[in-house]
């Protein structure tokens, strides 16, 4: 206690030259957050766009599905097995039927994968209910995502053909209109593929009544197999594209790929991407400890008299080293607190209006809208609060070594020993 | 007056290698201090003035010889019982003074006893007895750049009995005083010899401080040349 009111009044005592050091160190506290908060807001976007717009509770696939590779795609549909069936007429989970076409736009050849999806869904998060004009329209009612329409050349209204092939393996062709273009930060439900209702493309391909795979609305559980209860542990299985089995039972062959297993890649990503941030945080912290022990530094050369005198009224060279590593270590206590003056307003207004992201973006890899809201989470703040606190204390006790040598003798001539 | 001295040295040597040479800064001193006395180590540069006191307050160690300061062998204490000794018996006073610049002089004062773990009340009682010892009790917040010299000096001569030291050792405390101030500083000294009867031991070859010894102890190269008594007044 002694030594921590004594370290308190030196460093208090010693004044601008604590306080810019302090401020320094406040900075880099708050920029680390800072920057550390706006990965796990870009994370954590692009994961709540991503369960909105594409995953969902998880799905259910068909056996023959993989989602990696198209040339599975014609033999990927087969009857929605009757539990999801159940819970996709209670508008619990949204059928998918998937395949492959090719549109023909302003001249232009592309293929695409043209997916059903139901207009009255809630599954997924996109505007599908533009989708319900009415199965007497000749022209195919298409939903597209902005990418997909900036890579085709297409608008609000713009009319294409379609061709595809159908479950027969005969080749059709029809125009289609494009009823809106949809702003999604989700790529994978943009680019290379077009929306239409799920009664027509099921009618176009005559696979009525089936379905790729099964989108689960949010906060619907697996459904048990037949016979089982839903209590029941559900059994594991091989699920194309999953890396690991989700948690599910297999319905009709159908495995579950559930929330966690899509979001594994993304996580994956966030973690490579992270190794990466994490030099912007090295260089802040690198910044923060070089102020600190260039103040220990100049410390110990500046106050060898003063250790002398310390040791003089009865302070052992433990002590002296304790006491000023434990300075060191309230240039970080007291960073913390002015940084929290400034930075919680700062960081808070941010948090609130988002940071504005460049047009490019896309080009990160990650789900982010027009702004990116910074997360700020106990355990970032904690986390950076103890790094830096411990970087500090190994910072500020490096150049204090010098004192276990220290001859009082010596100290108190202003000598180094 | 106790017969046990509370300072003894037997052949004590002290010996700083110079490259190849070797520096005598003691070559064998026997001396004994009782409690209460008001004595100097006089000498030129060079003598082993300081050398002596450094050991007899434990900051040093002799190189041959023993010293045997209130019962404990200087020689054998380890640094923290070294430390421990300085911190409850021992108080100094330096030339250039030595106090802490971030302190005021309330808190240079009260240092020593935040180390001994007095309690608040008891601490600010006898910090502020000791500055009115010393006269400065009205200077209790100034910060040790605001002080003269000599005002200094009697905040370091308060640090240093504020814990009520046995022994307080004082290397050349008037080395940077004037006349004046340094005939304050002595005088104060000498009460508080008188009335707490703690041993004064100066290391000088200031004229001044040798009119107020009782006892005078000669030092040329690292001996002990005389060791006399003094009339103790100036």
């Amino acid at each position: 206690m002694t030594l921590l009111r004594l370290a308190l009044r030196n460093l208090l005592g010693a004044g601008l030259r604590t306080w810019l050091n302090v401020f320094v160190l406040s900075l880099s506290f708050v920029l680390i957050i800072f920057s550390r908060g706006l990965i796990e807001g870009m994370n954590k976007q692009a994961e709540e766009a991503m369960i909105d717009a594409e995953i969902g509770a998880g799905h259910y696939q068909h056996p023959a599905y993989d989602p990696y590779d198209p040339l599975t795609l014609p033999d990927a549909h087969g009857p929605v097995p009757a539990p999801l069936a159940g819970l996709a007429a209670a508008g619990r989970a949204a059928p998918v039927l998937v395949v492959q076409g090719t549109i023909y736009a302003e001249g232009r050849l592309f293929t695409v994968q043209i997916k059903g999806i139901d207009p009255g869904q809630t599954a997924l998060s996109i505007p599908a209910s533009v989708l319900d004009t009415g199965a007497d329209n000749p022209e195919i009612p298409v939903l597209i995502g902005e990418r997909m329409a900036k890579t085709a050349g297409l608008a609000s209204g713009d009319v294409f053909t379609i061709q595809w092939r159908d479950g027969r393996g005969t080749f059709d062709a029809r125009d289609a209109r494009v009823i809106r273009v949809m702003a999604t930060t989700v790529q994978s439900i943009d680019s290379g593929q077009i929306w239409i209702p799920l009664a027509r493309l099921q009618a176009m391909t005559g696979l009525e009544g089936q379905a790729t795979f099964v989108v689960l609305n949010q906060g619907t559980p697996p459904p048990p197999a037949p016979g089982e209860t839903a209590a029941a542990a559900p059994s594991a299985t091989a699920v194309p594209g999953a890396s690991v089995a989700g948690a599910g039972a297999v319905l009709d062959g159908w495995g579950f790929r559930s929330q966690a297993d899509f979001l594994s890649d993304l996580r994956a990503m966030v973690r490579a991407k992270n190794i990466g941030s994490s030099f912007v945080t090295v260089i802040f912290l690198a910044l923060a400890m070089l102020a600190i022990f260039d103040t220990q530094v100049l410390s110990i050369f500046r106050r060898r008299r003063e250790m002398g005198t310390l040791m003089a009224l009865g302070f052992t060279r433990a002590g002296v080293i304790g006491l000023f590593t434990l300075e060191g270590l309230l240039n970080t206590v007291l960073a913390a607190l002015i940084g929290a003056i400034y930075g919680i307003p700062i960081l808070g207004w941010v948090a609130r209006t988002g940071w504005a992201m460049p047009p490019d973006v896309d080009s990160y890899g990650f789900a982010i809208g027009e702004r990116l809201f910074p997360s700020y989470s106990l355990g970032l703040i904690a986390g950076t609060a103890l790094v830096v606190l411990l970087t500090t204390a190994v910072v500020s006790f490096l150049p204090t070594r010098r004192i276990a040598k220290l001859k009082p003798t010596d100290a108190l001539r202003g000598r180094m020993t | 007056m106790n017969d046990t001295p509370i300072i003894a040295t037997t052949g004590l040597k002290k010996i700083y290698p110079m490259g190849l040479h070797k520096i005598h800064a003691l070559a064998g001193v026997d001396l004994s201090f009782d409690k209460a006395e008001f004595a100097g180590l006089v000498g030129p540069s060079g003598s082993g003035k300081t050398t002596l006191l450094n050991i007899i307050g434990s900051l040093d160690s002799p190189s041959e010889g023993s010293a045997v300061v209130l019962g404990r062998r200087i020689e054998t204490l380890s640094h923290k019982e070294a430390a421990g000794l300085r911190n409850r018996h021992i108080g100094f006073i330096f030339q250039t003074f030595n106090l802490l610049p971030v302190y005021t002089v309330y808190e240079n004062v009260e240092f020593a006893l935040l180390l001994l773990g007095d309690p608040p009340s008891e601490r600010r009682r006898k910090v502020m007895s000791a500055l009115e010892w010393v006269h400065l009790a009205d200077r209790a917040r100034s910060k040790p750049a605001q002080l003269s010299g000599g005002q200094s000096q009697r905040v370091a001569v308060a640090r240093a009995v504020v814990k009520r030291p046995d022994i307080v050792l004082a290397d050349e405390p008037t080395a940077n005083l004037d006349a004046e101030n340094s005939h304050n500083v002595l005088q104060t000294m000498e009460t508080l010899n008188r009335e707490l009867g703690t041993t004064f031991i100066f290391a000088t070859h200031d004229p001044k401080v040798m009119q107020y010894l009782r006892r005078k102890i000669t030092l040329i190269d690292g001996r002990v040349a005389a060791d006399e008594p003094q009339d103790g007044r100036p």
